[in-house]
């Protein structure tokens, strides 16, 4: 297993020498959106409208940070739990976006979007959040501030450590971690 | 009988206050000792190196007040009411939701509750959830649950026959918490419910996550059934985080009451690795 040290946007070269197992250190800018964002977000693709960013090479880190305290740039910000996002990521893996944070498992259509236009899931590790949102370095909310800790950040991160979960080549890091350990007690 | 006692609002207010917060960042002891147990026994290197983090993160947590998760979850209360205790100034459910607001917004703590169908966020993390019991005696007892939305959302009640037995109760527990894989932020306290009815096999299955972190039940055959689950579990490989290990899970907990005839419920319910919870006696 590889560490590569990444800065978004991330290109199709950077994303298909990435297998299953691997650790990232990933820098550069990230985009946060839940559950709600999203719902926004692929309305505003079905109906032709502007984005909050353009997708594009983009990573997105599924994350509703706890509220900065004065002078930090953020709370904590652990990952949520991704497969809540399914009916989502495929659509904007279509449109550019290469990279999705977060944490537990996503759906097989999430994997074969992966496949065809080269993106990768990020596993971070969930309730490790004080820890986590020590790589944020900036941020501030770009779009829907009603939505609280939902609404869509624009994070500036360094070195966020991350495992490369699914990869473009079809690999699942949760199910070969799980068949390596099965029945070892 | 005890005696008449008056118990202020205003104390209860404050003590859920200080529960909320002291929650939010400090880890209970017990939880910090199983996994400290769980990282000596651990084979998987990857399982050690996620509990390394997990140990950085309760330190940074506990020294910087960094809530240990960005979800801070909804305020979950238990209060045991002695039957002698009278309160006084005030209404005791609005001095709980008073103390759960000013601790969320005191201490940085997300604010997590909405609307369930337009998803609106309320701002203020309310209303907080109080399962009230009461008991003998003239003391109230509070336990502060900070429940996350993660480890929450892999629980299920489910009515099997009463023909599924003990059998029945082991192979759905398993068959659930693997899975929910990755999902709840292993390594799990996984609480069980059975019998009782269906809602309260599912207050038996969270109140179980809340006890001592591997003390076995007092009952030796739900002690039994509890390491079973436990072997069972922990045997899947799934592994802290889900990167694989020895170490899915830190214990099953088994609450259990008499139920119907025609019935068999049973409640699961999943604390994550920080499982969030403080309680004082007034």
């Amino acid at each position: 297993m590889a560490e590569y040290k990444l800065t978004t946007p991330l290109s199709d070269d950077d994303i298909i020498k990435l297998k299953a197992g691997d650790k990232v250190l990933l820098s550069g800018v990230v985009y946060t959106a839940r559950d709600a964002a999203h719902m926004r977000i692929v309305e505003s693709i079905k109906k032709g409208e502007e984005l909050p960013f353009d997708p594009k090479g983009q990573v997105i880190y599924y994350v509703g940070p706890s509220p900065a305290r004065p002078g930090k740039p953020i709370g904590s910000a652990g990952p949520t739990t991704s497969y809540r996002m399914n009916p989502f990521a495929p659509i904007l893996i279509e449109l550019g976006q290469k990279g999705m944070i977060g944490k537990g498992k996503m759906s097989d259509e999430v994997k074969e979007a992966c496949v065809k236009y080269k993106a990768c899931y990020f596993a971070s590790i969930g309730g490790a959040a004080a820890v986590v949102g020590k790589a944020v370095k900036k941020a501030e909310i770009i779009a829907y501030p009603e939505l609280g800790p939902e609404a869509v950040r624009r994070l500036e991160v360094e070195d966020m450590p991350l495992f490369v979960c699914y990869d473009a080549h079809g690999n699942d890091l949760y199910e070969i971690a799980k068949k390596e350990w099965a029945n070892k007690l | 009988m005890s005696e008449i006692r008056n118990v202020s609002v205003k104390d209860i207010e404050e003590a859920i206050y200080k529960l909320a917060l002291d929650a939010a960042y400090h880890i209970p002891e017990d939880i910090l000792e199983a996994e400290k147990k769980a990282y000596e026994n651990e084979k998987s290197e990857t399982a050690k190196k996620v509990l390394e983090t997990i140990f950085e993160n309760i330190q940074v947590s506990s020294e910087e007040e960094f809530p240990l998760c960005q979800d801070t979850g909804l305020g979950i209360i238990f209060m045991e009411v002695g039957q002698d205790v009278h309160f006084t100034d005030g209404y005791i459910i609005d001095a709980i939701n008073n103390g759960v607001e000013r601790a969320y917004k005191d201490g940085y703590l997300r604010k997590s509750s909405c609307h369930p169908l337009t998803r609106a966020n309320y701002g203020n993390n309310l209303p907080a959830i109080v399962h009230t019991f009461v008991v003998p005696g003239n003391k109230v007892k509070l336990i502060f649950d900070a429940k996350g939305g993660g480890s929450e959302s892999m629980s299920k009640v489910q009515m099997l026959k009463p023909a599924d037995g003990r059998a029945g109760i082991v192979q759905t527990v398993v068959d659930w918490m693997i899975q929910a894989g990755p999902n709840p932020c292993p390594p799990t306290i996984v609480g069980v419910g059975i019998g009782g009815d269906f809602e309260r096999a599912a207050v038996m299955a969270k109140h179980a996550t809340l006890r001592h972190v591997g003390q076995p039940s007092d009952d030796p055959e739900l002690a039994d059934m509890e390491q079973e689950i436990l072997t069972k579990i922990n045997n899947s490989g799934i592994g802290p985080a889900g990167l694989g290990g020895l170490t899915t899970a830190l214990a099953v907990h088994i609450e259990m009451q008499p139920c119907h005839i025609a019935t068999l419920p049973l409640a699961i319910n999943t604390a994550c690795h920080v499982n969030r919870h403080k309680e004082i006696e007034l």
